[in-house]
């Protein structure tokens, strides 16, 4: 009786940190599609990394429970740690070296309606002067020490 | 360099034992044995043999280890509320952070560690800092990387002495 508690209470455990897991990798993904530019994607990508793939296979260990399988997959979640940092430092240091320069600055989402397919030509002139500005703090990439 | 190799022995042995699972196999042991002792021979005959050949854990890198977990559960809380919310209001910003440490791994410890948080990047590392694109201007906060630099220089046993680089290592 107590066994089978302890056995439904493991797998409860495991589902819900596989469930928490997802839920992190699914807003790492959300976030690589909304974010404006290369480098703020990189960091909506590092949430899929870290919490959404630690979390996932911490879930894989609770389930296995105290075997050689869970020894491995301690050992690919400590490989992980090791790796993605230095996967992503390889992505965006390949980006810097080439001269990709980065967005800065406040940068804050269209509101719905805002990105129609076409504007009409009095619309159209409201839009230069949000490129300049835009182009304005790109000119700028240096870094604010 | 013999308590590198001693280490590094007991370590792959460890290792094959635990991927392998034959406990009972007397000769799947022996090769076991065998080629654990090559390698470290190898290791030994390129005289690449440091502390970064062994890597070994001691409770020092086991802390660090459980604190990097509470830092990257709290700053994934804050890129997640940012990516979720319909505003997504961010402010990339680009930093400069002071990098004090004097030998390699302890300088790797340090970027990987700014790199495995979310909402941090290190972009490049320069002679005695590191460029770090950050999300929110919030995050570059110089009194957390000094604090996470001072960690990951206790976690390596990294005397922190900024000028005198040395560089070791295979060579």
């Amino acid at each position: 009786m107590s066994g089978e508690f302890f056995h439904t209470a493991q797998m409860f455990i495991a589902g819900v940190l596989m469930i928490g897991g997802v839920f992190f990798v699914l807003a790492g993904a959300i976030g690589v599609i909304r974010m404006p530019d290369f480098y703020t994607r990189m960091h909506a990508a590092g949430v899929t990394d870290t919490l959404g793939a630690e979390l996932i296979l911490l879930g894989l260990i609770v389930q296995a429970g105290f075997s050689q399988t869970s020894i491995k997959l301690v050992f690919i979640a400590f490989f992980l740690f090791l790796t993605s940092p230095t996967a992503t430092h390889a992505v965006v240091g390949a980006a810097w070296q080439s001269g990709l320069k980065p967005k800065l600055g406040k940068y804050k989402a269209p509101a719905p309606g805002e990105r129609k397919p076409k504007p009409k030509p009095k619309a159209k002139r409201k839009a230069p002067a949000k490129t300049a500005k835009k182009a304005q703090a790109a000119k700028k990439p240096k870094a604010k020490t | 360099m013999i308590r590198s190799a001693l280490i590094l022995l007991v370590l792959l042995g460890a290792y094959w034992l635990a991927l392998s699972g034959y406990l009972d196999n007397p000769v799947l042991l022996t090769v076991g044995a065998i080629s654990v002792v090559l390698v470290v021979a190898m290791v030994m005959r390129m005289e690449i043999m440091d502390t970064e050949t062994a890597p070994y854990f001691h409770g020092k890198s086991l802390g660090y280890f459980a604190w990097m977990f509470v830092q990257i559960t709290k700053s994934n809380v804050e890129v997640v509320k940012a990516i979720l919310s319909p505003d997504m209001e961010i402010s990339p910003t680009m930093t400069k952070v002071p990098m004090p440490h004097s030998t390699d791994i302890g300088r790797v410890t340090f970027a990987n560690s700014i790199t495995l948080t979310p909402g941090t990047v290190a972009i490049e590392m320069q002679d005695d800092t590191i460029l770090v694109h950050a999300l929110l201007t919030s995050m570059t906060d110089q009194k957390a990387f000094a604090e996470m630099g001072e960690r990951a220089a206790w976690a390596v046993s990294d005397p922190m002495s900024g000028n005198n680089i040395q560089h070791e290592g295979g060579k």
